[in-house]
């Protein structure tokens, strides 16, 4: 599948929006979280524009940008619309809370209410997204139980770190904060090996005699195309740059994405002193690796439209 | 709504016979010719005459190589179109209800106003069937051409798809599916017609006509056999000439 730019910031940013949402709704509620104004400002600042930015560059791959407020009615059905509501409707709750905790001080009693709902609404809204992808049978490398999970769990590790360094820079990272990071760097990277290890077994389930149907006869290959030139299908769903660098660019997502915060807020723990510069370094680090992972998790995923091209599984 | 609106009892819908298709590409050039004229935005194509041509069709036609065990290779055209689900996964991605089924005839259409480009309902489509247009960025897909098949301004026998019209072998039919005894039912039934990636659950309306069982022969190496006959000795004036031409040395 081809992974367009805007998708990839999307789901990426938003994500990372969330999970610091999630965990200042979660902590904040608990009263873990420092209660300095300029770490409350920041953090709902820095939440409320990942999310903000996601949202509008999930907007700049569509074809009519003007149209897209329709995308709110298909609730029913369709997750895209979904999480389009859920994302909308979050900014309720976020503004609550946040509105509490950083104009009164607040977010205790009620408060932490609105701090729960805010976190509950930002892991839906992540699974929403999650689930555009997952709904897709089309997709073997989607359609899988691997993919919510780790939509999830890369937002609160995201999220997390991101939290942290604003937490180190204006404040003071409080530890149960960084343990809970670690805890989340350790299990998002358990569940992307496991993503890794599910796609690179080939799906059967389609394949090109059930695509044709001519597998009653015999063995099937692709003879002619039917057109000369590319095609908006091929362009779309037969991307296949990614193949020959996953390898590399996994080990450069796991490195960036995973290794590296989990040494820098590891050492935060255990040494006084650098908090601020790790923490900022690991956000840094972990920003590149999880782009890398979310262009991946795109360009790995193919499309059983393929099997009509002359790819002979997915 | 994007909700699929129940089953309809009529399902009109395309059966194609892969065993008498020639793969000429007629229906593919007349879909594209009615249907850049016809329901919504034109098919357009972009940079048509340059090195890079690209363009929205609705009808595409592959032909693959089917090898049975042990017997020779055989060539099948195969016309790629919308199957008009009766669990079209497009409908229901759809965020904003452009995409829908009707329930009155079964057929899958894009309210090309309300459109918004995502290209979800392509990505949910196991059939690549829907392309995006570059020119209106909204998703085209095929409507079985539904404005001419209820179009009254049409002489009776041109009210059909305009690629069944073309169709030069008659390897296209178009008809109610959910009619079991409409003539394309009765078809479907005895040439023991199927459905796309049944698998992927969508329950395609369209039908699939099989290639008919060729006559059974040992795979054989045709070129080497070819070669090898021209080796025979011939006979008659050309056997005399032969002979002669040996003595000669």
């Amino acid at each position: 599948m081809r992974p367009a730019y805007s998708i990839v910031l999307f789901t990426t940013a938003s994500g990372a929006g969330y999970g610091m949402l999630a965990w200042l709704g979660i902590l904040g509620a608990a009263g873990l979280l420092p209660m300095a104004p300029p770490f409350g400002l920041a953090a709902f600042a820095l939440a409320v524009a990942l999310v903000g930015t996601g949202l509008i560059a999930s907007t700049f791959h569509l074809g009519h940008r003007e149209r897209a407020w329709r995308a709110f009615s298909q609730w029913r059905s369709s997750w895209l619309s979904r999480e389009g509501v859920a994302a909308v409707a979050t900014f309720v709750p976020v503004a609550l809370y946040g509105g509490g905790w950083v104009l009164l001080g607040r977010t205790q009693g009620p408060w932490a209410v609105a701090g729960l709902a805010t976190a509950g609404m930002a892991l839906l809204t992540v699974y929403c997204t999650s689930m555009i992808y997952g709904s897709l049978k089309t997709v073997p490398a989607w359609h899988n139980g691997w993919v919510s999970p780790a939509y999830l769990i890369l937002s609160l590790a995201s999220g997390g770190v991101l939290l942290s360094a604003v937490a180190a820079l204006t404040a003071e990272a409080p530890p149960e904060l960084t343990r809970l990071t670690l805890l989340a760097l350790a299990a998002g990277l358990a569940v992307k090996a496991g993503y890794w290890r599910h796609i690179d077994r080939p799906d059967d389930a389609s394949t090109a005699e059930t695509a044709t149907g001519l597998g009653r006869i015999g063995a099937v290959r692709a003879l002619l195309s039917p057109h000369t030139a590319d095609n908006w299908v091929l362009r779309e769903m037969g991307y296949r740059v990614a193949r020959r660098h996953a390898g590399t660019l996994r080990r450069i997502a796991v490195i960036l994405g995973f290794a590296l915060p989990l040494a820098a807020l590891g050492v935060t723990l255990a040494v006084a002193g650098f908090t601020g510069a790790l923490t900022f370094a690991a956000a840094v680090s972990l920003g590149a690796g999880f782009a890398v992972e979310r262009w991946l998790f795109f360009a790995e995923a193919r499309h059983v439209v393929t099997l009509f091209y002359g790819e002979q599984r997915t | 709504m994007t909700c699929l609106p129940g089953t309809s009892a009529k399902k009109l819908g395309l059966v194609i016979d892969l065993d008498t298709c020639v793969g000429c590409h007629a229906c593919v050039v007349s879909c594209k010719e009615w249907n850049t004229g016809g329901y919504g935005a034109p098919l357009s194509d972009q940079n048509a005459y340059g090195a890079d041509p690209v363009g929205a069709w609705l009808n595409r036609v592959h032909a693959y190589e089917v090898t049975p065990a042990g017997q020779d290779a055989q060539i099948v055209h195969f016309p790629r179109s919308c199957l008009h689900c009766d669990d079209a996964p497009c409908v229901t991605v759809c965020p904003t209800g452009a995409s829908y089924k009707r329930l009155a005839d079964g057929i899958v259409l894009v309210d090309e106003d309300w459109c918004i480009g995502c290209g979800l309902c392509a990505w949910a489509c196991p059939y690549g069937a829907r392309e995006m247009d570059g020119q209106a960025n909204v998703m085209k897909k095929c409507t079985l051409c539904v404005d001419r098949i209820y179009n009254e301004n049409l002489p009776e026998e041109d009210r059909e798809p305009a690629c069944v019209r073309a169709c030069p072998s008659r390897a296209r039919h178009f008809g109610d599916l959910g009619d079991p005894q409409s003539e394309v039912s009765l078809l479907v039934l005895a040439r023991g017609g199927f459905d796309l990636m049944p698998e992927q659950g969508t329950r395609p309306v369209n039908k699939y006509l099989p290639p008919r069982p060729k006559q059974a022969r040992e795979a054989t190496d045709r070129g080497a056999a070819g070669v090898a006959a021209g080796h025979e000795r011939p006979e008659g004036f050309l056997g005399w000439l032969d002979r002669a031409l040996d003595k000669l040395g």
